[in-house]
């Protein structure tokens, strides 16, 4: 390959369409450069570069908000553009902005190198936004591939607790298995789409387009929907849905909990980003709804029963919501399956999205306050007197808590509403049914972690305040941060103004 | 016209929510207290203004006072929608009524972290007075569980015995509740192709086409299945008595008093006008449920408490047995005696609330045993609470007694078997009422109530409880004298309405 082959290649690419994740890309490197030139004294502001560099391209992204380039394929047709994808470029954004504040928080107590943990944090966040703007099986692999190396890191980066490397190989092996489902659905799909012997037959199977005109042509082509099941087997292990969740429990537990969140919150939402991509109206898979429907509608039932009534009877405050994020996922699964139907889901989705991610963000803010040196020791017991020591992190929890359980005023019940309604449109009434049996379940572990930060009875155990780990102060940029989350989760709740009128377009 | 350059519906919302909010961004107490009476005097004045007014207030698609808030859901059909019609109204200025009185309660009380006590129960009043003002569904829903979260933190924090096991309790039965009912009301959105939340949209949309027959049937069994337990309908009323036996009085006073009554106004206001064919369906299971359990065993229940405050709390379940009544009578009489009974019964119950916890600051026991003898001590208190004792059973003079009258009118076309069983439930009512009097007030002091009084010498009821109670009393009375002031408006409302069912 001569220079000339490379410079064209180059000109034909439009860069420019990616300069989000090429900054993240480039910043990440700056942070490794600074950790070698910097002397030791001004390390610290690594994490300030890290956090700034992030709000910046946060800044830049919502300011070019629109740039023509909505529903343009780039670097030939790995790459499509559009709206959600811009959606989701935020959302992880704001994802990584808040892992890396509580980072600074967490990553304090311990004797860790630093720097590590935000170049891999903004590398995966770069993965994680092009995931959701591929449009192309290899663009998906590679992706999702570095974003999951990403988090295998992340998960074991208290390298010196056995919990946080258990829960690494955990990660790990589980992890490796989803990619080998995943790798071999492609395959199937790659396979059978370049049957020449079939209609509508491609060179090009690995493009959502053209797999989807072939997929259209042979709706009921068997190896075409084992790889179609296989494909979301290994998505299902991204979003946690039953029975992919298995691991949830034991890796939320051992990771520390700034990585916990941006598995609960950026992880999962990125699974479903692409799970809309492919079986949202429009997707590649839209000709196997016959197949993906009933499918989706089984794990999501099972995947609500599961997390609900698993989260019941844990006392470990990140197992509780780890299996709670796996109950999330089934209502946001409902949303996917109602997708195809009703013209609200896709908005009741993204809604539902963000209304997560302020709540979850409030509650892991609070979290890494409360917790100790020990990042997997987080009992429900240690919360107890918050409300008295602390009322600004109670606030914070409760908010949090509240809309993750989805009580109105706050923005988590809007979102339960639009997907319940889209449901409703759909047809899938049962699944509702079950969907609104779980709301009631879930109140009840939701409502024990508010207990347990604000009703007296509890404080008045001599032997839990005794034994509970020192809180950290909460910081002024952290506090702000906290602030707004909640904040915007409460008023988004009843007022939302042009933002509502977009999503439910 | 109601001559104010403001909106009153949105600012008796607005004024507690707005002191709440104060209040949680560090007001300092002397100023909180100051402030909250003006918060609690707003919603009652605006709620007298709005009753004194709305005759003469020009009255647009059924509703005087309608405005309406754009919140960005438009495409949803979902939007602040603010009036009041015949049925609203009553409510609305009760939910003043009530809010003030336990508002001036609270601010006595001198409870523990008052600042915050008086900070949820603004809240909760400001839900209050929007679950009455909404015009819009997703709205009214919203507001009642703005309402209720207040609830479970103040039960847990400020409740008595058991408040723990309790608030955790109310907590998972109102939750169940309020989702079956909001899967009725999605059901209800979706299937009637309104796209509109908008109760008067949902109206007009579903005069032009009715649902079919049995799809109504099913919403409203889902609905009233919801809403029922809300209203505490057995046997999904075991919440209930052990809430309000644990919750602070002033909560206690609003929830009983105001908010339980959301259940009943959700059936009344929109199951009943959109779903016209589905009470008929329900309506003998719905009687022979309430008249069986609610009224019956739960009246029987009621006989066997020896707790002041549980009695309370059964006696309130009991007496929305006489609301299901009501409606199973699905007649304008059947259901304006309802929205009668509705205000008496908010009414009336606060004001025992509140007499029960004044009693308990005298006696340091709820045991009705362990006490006896305290009219010589507090004459004031034992004349409020026979008073309030006789409103609760239903004599003529109290507001109670129209509602009850005008359901049992209502019911005889119904039932007459029911009728009579519901009939012997006044006298259920009239026995552990009285009783009730007798222990706590009459006979002999026990021995124990001795051992407090030497300790602590009971005093009479202080000017600062007697005015909150005092203004319900008044209400009650007014109300009972001059029953045509809210019965001309709730007709007004209902009588179109059940046409359209008959037909």
């Amino acid at each position: 390959m001569n220079l000339e082959t490379v410079k064209l290649a180059a000109e034909n690419n439009l860069w420019s369409a990616i300069v989000p994740e090429l900054m993240l890309g480039c910043i990440a490197l700056l942070l490794l450069v600074l950790e070698m030139v910097l002397p030791k004294k001004h390390r610290v502001a690594i994490a300030d570069v890290a956090t700034a560099g992030v709000f910046g391209t946060l800044l830049g992204v919502v300011l070019n908000w629109n740039v023509g380039l909505n529903g343009v394929e780039t670097f030939n047709g790995l790459i499509l553009h559009s709206e959600s994808g811009q959606l989701m470029r935020v959302f992880f954004l704001l994802s990584a902005l808040m892992v890396c504040l509580l980072g600074r928080v967490a990553l304090a107590r311990q004797a860790m190198p630093k720097v590590e943990f935000y170049h891999i944090v903004l590398v995966v966040t770069a993965a994680m936004m092009l995931l959701a703007q591929s449009n192309h099986f290899l663009m998906l692999f590679v992706a999702l591939e570095t974003l999951t190396i990403g988090l295998y890191i992340l998960v074991g980066y208290f390298r010196t607790s056995t919990a946080s490397l258990e829960a690494s190989l955990k990660y790990l092996v589980m992890g490796a298995l989803s990619s080998g489902l995943l790798l071999f659905g492609i395959v199937l799909l790659y396979g059978v789409g370049g049957n020449a012997a079939l209609s509508a037959h491609t060179a090009n199977s690995m493009h959502y387009g053209e797999l989807g005109h072939f997929l259209a042509a042979n709706p009921h082509n068997f190896l075409a929907s084992l790889g179609v099941v296989l494909v979301l087997s290994g998505v299902a292990f991204k979003i946690g849905a039953f029975p992919f969740q298995i691991w949830v429990p034991d890796v939320y537990q051992g990771a520390p909990t700034p990585v916990t969140a941006f598995l609960a919150v950026a992880s999962k939402a990125a699974g479903f980003a692409v799970l809309i991509g492919l079986c949202g109206p429009g997707g590649v898979f839209a000709a196997y709804n016959w197949l993906t429907t009933p499918v989706l509608t089984v794990i999501a039932a099972a995947t609500i029963i599961f997390g609900n009534i698993a989260a019941l009877t844990q006392h470990n405050v990140k197992r509780m919501i780890g299996l709670s994020g796996v109950s999330h996922a089934g209502f946001l699964l409902l949303g996917v399956v109602a997708a195809p139907v009703a013209p609200l889901a896709l908005g009741a989705i993204y809604f539902y999205l963000f209304a997560y991610l302020l709540a979850s963000f409030s509650v892991f803010g609070v979290m890494v306050h409360v917790a100790g040196p020990d990042d997997s020791d987080q009992e429900l017991d240690h919360y107890a007197g918050l409300a008295k020591d602390s009322p600004f992190l109670a606030t914070v929890l409760a908010v949090g808590l509240g809309s993750l359980a989805g009580i109105p005023p706050l923005a988590g019940f809007m979102g339960k509403l639009l997907i319940f309604i889209a449901a409703y449109q759909s047809g899938a009434r049962w699944l509702l049914l079950i969907a609104a049996a779980g709301v009631v379940v879930s109140i009840y572990y939701y409502f024990g972690w508010i207990k347990a930060a604000f009703f007296e009875s509890w404080a008045a155990r001599p032997e839990a305040a005794g034994t509970r780990p020192a809180r950290t102060p909460v910081g002024a940029v952290t506090g702000v941060a906290l602030g707004a989350l909640a904040l915007a989760s409460v008023v988004l709740g009843f007022y939302q103004g042009p933002i509502g009128a977009w999503f439910t377009r | 016209m109601s001559n104010l350059p403001f909106d009153p519906l949105l600012v008796s919302i607005a004024a507690p929510l707005a002191l709440a909010l104060l209040i949680a961004l560090g007001l300092p107490k002397r100023w909180s207290l100051m402030l909250s009476y003006l918060a609690f005097a707003i919603p009652l004045l605006l709620g007298l203004h709005t009753w004194w007014h709305f005759s003469a207030v020009p009255q647009n698609q059924g509703y005087a006072f309608l405005t309406q808030y754009e919140t960005g859901l438009g495409g949803l059909g979902i939007g602040l929608k603010l009036g009041l019609n015949g049925i609203s109204m009553p409510l609305f200025a009760m939910a003043g009524i009530v809010g003030f009185a336990a508002g001036l309660y609270a601010i006595q009380s001198g409870a523990e972290r008052l600042k915050i006590y008086l900070m949820l129960l603004l809240i909760m009043q400001g839900g209050l007075m929007g679950v009455f003002a909404s015009v819009d569904v997703f709205f009214l829903y919203f507001f009642h569980e703005l309402a209720l979260i207040p609830t479970f933190i103040m039960v847990g924090v400020w409740g008595g015995r058991d408040r723990s096991y309790a608030a955790m309790k109310m907590t998972i039965y109102l939750t169940a509740g309020a989702m079956i009912s909001l899967v009725g009301l999605i059901a209800l959105y979706v299937q009637s192709g309104a796209n509109s939340f908008d109760l008067i949209e949902l109206k007009r949309h579903l005069a032009a086409q009715p649902l079919a027959v049995s799809v109504q049937q099913n919403i409203f069994g889902l609905l009233l299945l919801g809403f029922g337990v809300l209203v505490s309908l057995w046997p999904f009323h075991t919440w209930a008595p052990l809430g309000y036996g644990a919750a602070p009085s002033s909560n206690a006073m609003l929830h009983a008093g105001v908010l339980k009554k959301f259940g009943l106004y959700g059936l009344i206001q929109v199951a009943l006008p959109l779903l016209p064919e589905g009470m008929g369906h329900w309506a003998h299971p719905l009687a022979w449920l309430a008249v069986v359990g609610n009224i019956l065993v739960v009246g029987l229940i009621t006989i066997a408490q020896r707790d002041l405050k549980q009695m309370i709390g059964y006696s309130s379940v009991m007496h929305m047995g006489y609301a299901f009544l009501g409606l199973a009578a699905a007649s304008v009489l059947g259901i304006g005696g309802v929205v009668l009974m509705m205000v008496a019964h908010g009414l009336s119950v606060a004001l025992m609330f509140l007499l029960a916890t004044s009693v308990h600051h005298r006696t340091q026991t709820f045991a009705m045993d362990e006490m006896g003898g305290l009219a010589a001590k507090a004459p004031v208190l034992a004349a409020f609470f026979v008073a309030a004792t006789f409103a609760s059973i239903g004599l003529p003079g109290f507001a109670n007694f129209w509602g009850e009258l005008t359901i049992f009118v209502a019911l005889w076309k119904f039932s007459p078997l029911i009728t009579v069983l519901a009939i012997a439930g006044v006298i259920i009512s009239a026995v552990y009422g009285l009783r009730a009097v007798a222990s706590v007030f009459f006979g002999p002091a026990s021995q124990r109530m001795n051992e407090v009084a030497q300790a602590h010498p009971p005093t009479d009821l202080r000017w600062a409880e007697r005015v909150p109670a005092l203004i319900l009393l008044v209400a009650l009375l007014f109300v009972g004298l001059w029953p045509k002031s809210l019965s001309d408006p709730i007709n007004g409302a209902l009588a179109p309405k059940t046409q359209t069912a008959a037909r």
